[in-house]
């Protein structure tokens, strides 16, 4: 275990960020989020969750594939450039933690993503345990403890000194690397800190959700559930939803034409959106119903099936704070799966 | 007030003046109600009005009115312009429609009391001038005022412009003195135009195209929008360049200009907290300045000054005569 006085931060990020990127949750017009660390930017490590969830450092938002150009008649292909440099993300949540390794099974499978794999074999994630969670949060119920995040670091800000211990070897490089600015620290605070966040937890309003339905035999029982046909009335079809998720994985791929050539592009897509599930032979989703279960079904019912019973969502409650019309994957479980 | 719509709306099932109710559904959190359909008196036992009531409930009444039989609403004075504006553009109907205007004293934005470090948040209620907030960490008190949406700082008044009948519109006459709704407008053209560009590049390179502002809008009526379309490279997913991050929000406001009632939803909804709502109070702005005071949605039948002529209309000079630079 090792500690480093919170005011001596700055330090340590600029000693990280000289040798490798650094990215951080950013303040930036009122809103945390992660971004790359310098100077100027106005690191916020008192949000407890950024607006998005740092998915973007291993599954942009948006990245460009490969161009073509034309000249002369001749068609040149150039792909982009896998990520090859060392990077470090500080600040995810172990909720976030648990994110990645969904998107792991969907991403480092056969056939796996090479741009998700380099961004992945190339990060160092160091996660902060969430001293305050918040009543959105539900993260207990799908076993993740936020109180001791597994990342390659884990980090307690406690009062005014973060605690450090490097869980891998990736974490023991980087600890390394700044260990001048480290010195030895106790055990006994961390642990102190760990029962104090466990027992808020406890207490928070949804972490005792009961999830016994969403099991692969109930698959069609739910699908077929008549109050779906409810539940999704207020649904405005927007994407604020998968967009905050830090597991929703789909995206589309599209072509720019830059004048001279195309830059073909991946970037999130939304289940919510209509043209969503459009094909050749036409659009198997029509309607909004449809696709708001697509989504609660994928993350309590699909996903876990064909993934040793893994959810594919980490109860974050990104979701719960952010929706439009306040619908939300708690009040899903809550119906679907009968209260706790 | 709640128990009153909850009476009046059963009474109006019971006789069958309706055949169901739109209105705000009780959350688990105390500030996160939902809209949503109530077909019955019993449903209407999860029927709840308060101050996190901000959804403005015109646009689900494209649907509705769809649907077969009559639907109650409850309206807000201030969503009231936005159902006026709406079957000015016939997009709702009116006769199978009924209204109840509801008294409105500012409806809340729990980001606020959330930014005063007030966490793990059980309960909220309304006491006077104070919300009382049950939290895990013990109650907590937040003056009501500092945590009205900005939009209710700037109210453009109590009175209900559309209604069959008004339950507790007395309720919202004892509002605050109000702010200037241009304000940060009249800001935001005082700056530079290098000033003004990075306030927007900076706010707008937030947005993750989730569309809600957009969905949200009760002047956004489109079957299909033309960002949706994936005919035309107008799709927009992501982001070429910082341009078009900035040109679906322009455009946008563009194609609610005249239109927009300025209800504020689409600030209200926006995940990342950008000021949209800037962009078009200042087309409101130009078009006060340029046609006479107007406000959209004040009624159903008048044309509009973007979509009328006259030969007092500002020519389009006035762009050069004001430095060509607003």
């Amino acid at each position: 275990m090792y500690q480093i006085a919170k005011n001596r931060l700055p330090e340590l990020f600029a000693a990280i960020a000289g040798r490798e990127d650094l990215f951080l949750p950013i303040n930036k017009s009122g809103q945390a989020n992660f971004g790359l660390w310098s100077e100027e930017a106005q690191v916020d490590l008192d949000t407890l969750k950024t607006v998005k969830s740092g998915k973007d450092c291993f599954f942009p938002q948006s990245e460009t594939l490969y161009s073509c150009k034309k000249e002369e008649g001749k068609l040149s292909i150039d792909p982009a450039r896998l990520t090859e440099e060392p990077f470090v993300v500080f600040g995810m949540r172990a909720c976030d933690v648990q994110g990645l390794k969904v998107l792991d099974n969907v991403f480092l499978k056969d056939p796996v993503d090479s741009f998700y794999a380099a961004r992945r074999e190339h990060g160092t994630v160091v996660a902060l345990a969430c001293h305050e969670p918040e009543e959105t949060c539900f993260c207990k119920v799908f076993g993740i403890d936020a109180a001791n995040p597994g990342a390659d670091v884990a980090a307690w800000m406690i009062g005014e000194t973060l605690f450090w211990r490097p869980l891998t070897e990736k974490g023991e490089a980087l600890t390394g690397m700044v260990k001048d600015l480290l010195s030895d620290g106790e055990d006994r605070a961390v642990e102190e800190e760990k029962a104090q966040i466990r027992a808020i937890i406890e207490k928070l309003p949804y972490s005792h959700l009961n999830l016994s339905r969403f099991q692969p035999e109930n698959t069609m029982d739910l699908f077929d559930d008549p109050r779906w046909e409810e539940m999704y009335q207020p649904c405005l079809a927007c994407g604020t939803c998968t967009f905050v998720c830090p597991t929703c994985q789909c995206y589309d791929i599209k072509d720019f034409n830059t004048g001279e050539g195309v830059q073909r592009y991946r970037c999130w897509d939304s289940c919510m959106y209509s043209d969503f599930t459009m094909m050749a032979h036409g659009n198997m989703r029509t309607s909004q119903m449809q696709r708001f279960r697509q989504r609660f079904m994928h993350k309590l019912v699909y996903y876990p099936a064909n993934n040793e019973g893994m959810y594919s969502c980490v109860g974050c409650g990104r979701c719960v704070s952010k929706c439009p019309a306040s619908l939300n994957i708690v009040k899903v479980i809550k119906k679907l799966g009968g209260e706790a | 007030m709640q128990e009153r719509l909850i009476e009046r709306a059963k009474e109006l099932l019971a006789e069958g003046t309706v055949v169901r109710v739109l209105g705000w559904k009780r959350g688990d959190l105390g500030y996160d109600p939902e809209p949503a359909y109530f077909n019955s008196p019993e449903e209407l036992e999860d029927f709840v009005y308060d101050g996190f009531c901000g959804a403005n409930l015109s646009k689900y009444m494209i649907q509705a009115g769809k649907l077969e039989g009559n639907t109650l609403v409850f309206l807000k004075p201030c969503d009231t312009y936005s159902f006026n504006q709406l079957i000015k553009e016939h997009r709702v109907n009116r006769e199978k429609t009924y209204i109840i205007g509801v008294g409105c004293k500012g409806t809340l934005d729990i980001d606020k009391v959330k930014s005063a470090g007030i966490k793990g948040i059980e309960r909220v209620s309304c006491q006077g001038d104070v919300l009382k907030i049950q939290t895990i960490y013990g109650e907590k008190e937040f003056p009501f005022q500092e945590a009205l949406l900005e939009r209710c700082t700037v109210c453009k008044g109590k009175t209900h412009q559309i209604y069959d009948e008004l339950i507790g519109a007395e309720e919202g006459e004892e509002a605050g003195p109000l702010g200037n709704r241009f304000e940060m407008v009249e800001k935001l053209e005082a700056m530079s135009p290098e000033e003004r560009f990075a306030f927007w590049q900076k706010e707008l390179s937030k947005c993750i195209r989730c569309n809600a502002c957009r969905n949200v809008c009760p002047a956004c009526s489109c079957l299909k929008c033309v960002f949706d379309s994936n005919q035309f490279d107008s799709a927009q997913k992501a982001n070429a360049d910082t341009f078009e991050e900035q040109m679906f929000h322009i455009i946008r406001a563009f194609h609610v200009a005249g239109r927009c009632t300025d209800c504020g939803e689409c600030s209200r909804v926006c995940p990342q907290g950008i000021p949209l709502h800037l962009l078009n109070r200042k087309f409101i702005k130009d078009i006060n300045e340029f046609y006479g005071e107007y406000q959209a949605g004040e009624d159903t039948e008048s044309r509009a000054p973007l979509t009328n002529f006259t030969f007092e209309d500002v020519e389009p000079g006035i762009v050069s005569e004001r430095g060509g630079r607003h």
